[in-house]
């Protein structure tokens, strides 16, 4: 089954960080990639830019607004995901938690609906 | 006239074999369709569907020789038909295939038993806490939500509800239908305990016995609970629930007299206990404690061990016991253990103190339609000499009883109040 691992965290936690530990939680991510990989689980994975840089698009009435801004003004932002493929939520939810964003954030797990079962 | 006889005797004798093999095997068959599928809900409709064959053709054709695999073959049928029948539009024609595979891979005589693998699947982390154990009671021991939500002061809508959602989470989320590993499996183990001491106290309700689905509620959950002491020795939790059942059940005999009377604990005849039961409970409790670990089941029964030791020696410990409740309490903070424990308080410190020590009622609004705090209330009542606050507490509590018997021994307490 798939799943999509949703990282969410304060914006601006990264940059306030020294070099030193910045250097640290790159290799963090890196190395749970690579392990990911290794375990053959890994579908795809990005990190996103900061939400100043979102834009939101909405159509009413046939009229395109588009508005500066995220989705949702929250404490915590969506920064990036993982997609893997493992066996069962178990394993997911084991992935999660070994997943440095869960140490500085929330993962959210969900399922993904295959578009194949239409 | 003779073929009509017949027909409705044939009627009968398939109903009450369908009815034998559905206490037997419901969970049985549930979990077998469903641990293959991930699709409790489909798994209960399949089942009820082929009962409902089975009570169309058995008093035509006789009841078959094996019952329970006759049913799990119109049982699989009908859940590949489902399938197949676009009943679920995220299945594909080769998860259909696959899945019918599945379900036809093992043969009707020899069916596995993986009750338990479903109740952990029905506990699992990623389920609402407050919904695993009406779970577990209903896709195990088949119950309906109306009595499922009775038991958990629900809503029956509200539970029938949350039900639906938790089958579709555990279905669509992946949630796995297996035992948890050895070292996982201590966190996953409360829940699952929790929902077997429910199925108990459901069945207990009908303490002399009477209704056969309801004392097979409580057989079932000691079995469930022997299946689980047995998996986990060294679990002192799941040895102390079994320990506690087996007390409860073991007064099961004297809780009526032979004119169906309620009998309370301190005038029960303890020689209609059944001391087997108590002699294991005993043995189970002391293997618990040997552990090293206390928990709210094993308090629970070193509570019963406390109680039967009393009646039994006429040796009074309401001391011991009102400290066994004060670390339970600690442990659960629930009004019904307060409620107890108020009881004990009015043996040692006076009725006074106890209803000092009742939870509120202004607090906890559920209290309100809760039968045994109008009970006890009305008992202390009595006892300190309110006398007509206490005929208003035991009115309420007549009211919310569901039991004719226990109704006619609150009524007959009623009427010892002065006028």
């Amino acid at each position: 089954m798939q799943y999509i691992l949703l990282l969410h965290a304060a914006e601006g936690g990264f940059e306030s960080m020294t070099p030193e530990q910045q250097k640290q939680g790159l290799a963090a991510y890196m190395a749970y990639t690579e392990a990911l990989s290794k375990a053959g689980a890994l579908k795809g994975s990005n990190r996103l830019r900061p939400v100043a840089t979102a834009t939101t698009v909405r159509v009413t009435n046939g009229k395109t607004q588009v508005l500066d801004g995220p989705y949702a003004d929250s404490k915590e932002q969506l920064g990036g995901y993982y997609l893997i493929d493992v066996p069962d939520l178990d394993a997911a939810l084991s992935w999660a938690a070994k997943c440095p964003g869960a140490g500085h954030g929330t993962v959210e797990v969900r399922p993904i609906w295959d578009m194949s079962d239409y | 006239m003779s073929q009509q006889i017949t027909s409705i005797e044939g009627d009968e004798q398939a109903r009450s074999t369908a009815d034998a093999v559905a206490r037997r095997s419901y969970g049985k068959l549930v979990a077998f369709l469903a641990t293959r599928t991930h699709d409790v809900a489909a798994a209960e409709d399949a089942l009820s569907e082929a009962f409902a064959s089975a009570l169309a053709d058995w008093p035509r054709n006789g009841s078959p020789a094996n019952p329970e695999g006759w049913l799990l073959t119109v049982a699989r049928r009908k859940m590949i038909d489902a399938i197949r029948g676009q009943r679920y539009t995220d299945v594909d024609s080769e998860g259909i295939a696959s899945i019918a595979d599945v379900l036809a891979a093992v043969p009707a005589a020899d069916i596995p038993d993986e009750r338990l693998a479903m109740m952990f699947a029905c506990a699992h982390p990623a389920i609402d806490p407050g919904i695993r154990a009406p779970m577990i009671l209903q896709a195990v021991l088949g119950l309906d939500a109306a009595r499922i939500a009775s038991a958990f002061l629900a809503s029956p809508a509200a539970m029938g509800k949350r039900l639906v959602r938790a089958k579709v989470k555990i279905r669509e989320a992946g949630i796995p239908f297996r035992v948890p590993r050895r070292e996982e499996l201590p966190g996953r183990l409360e829940a699952v305990l929790d929902a077997i001491y429910a199925a108990f106290t459901e069945g207990w309700t009908d303490p002399g016995g009477a209704d056969v689905v309801r004392r097979d509620l409580s057989e079932e959950a000691i079995y469930l609970a022997s299946l689980v002491a047995h998996l986990l020795p060294d679990e002192p939790e799941a040895l102390g629930l079994l320990a506690l059942l087996l007390h409860a059940e073991a007064r099961r005999p004297a809780r009526r007299n032979r004119d169906d009377e309620f009998i309370p604990l301190s005038q029960q005849d303890p020689s209609l206990w059944n001391s087997e039961h108590i002699a294991e409970a005993e043995a189970l409790l002391h293997r618990a404690s040997a552990l090293g670990s206390i928990g709210r089941f094993q308090l629970e029964a070193a509570l019963q061990s406390a109680h039967v030791h009393r009646c039994r020696t006429g040796t009074e410990n309401w001391t011991l016991v009102v400290q066994l409740y004060d670390a339970l309490f600690a442990l659960v903070g629930s009004p019904v253990v307060a409620i107890n424990r108020a009881l004990a308080i009015a043996e040692v410190h006076g009725a006074t103190a106890a209803l000092d020590a009742m939870p509120d009622l202004a607090v906890d609004q559920r209290l309100a339609q809760y039968q045994p705090y109008w009970v006890v209330r009305a008992e202390l009542l009595f006892r300190t000499g309110a006398h007509a606050e206490a005929r208003h507490a035991y009115q309420i509590a007549i009211s919310l009883e569901r039991d004719p018997a226990v109704c006619r021994f609150l009524e007959r307490r009623m009427s010892a109040l002065p006028a």
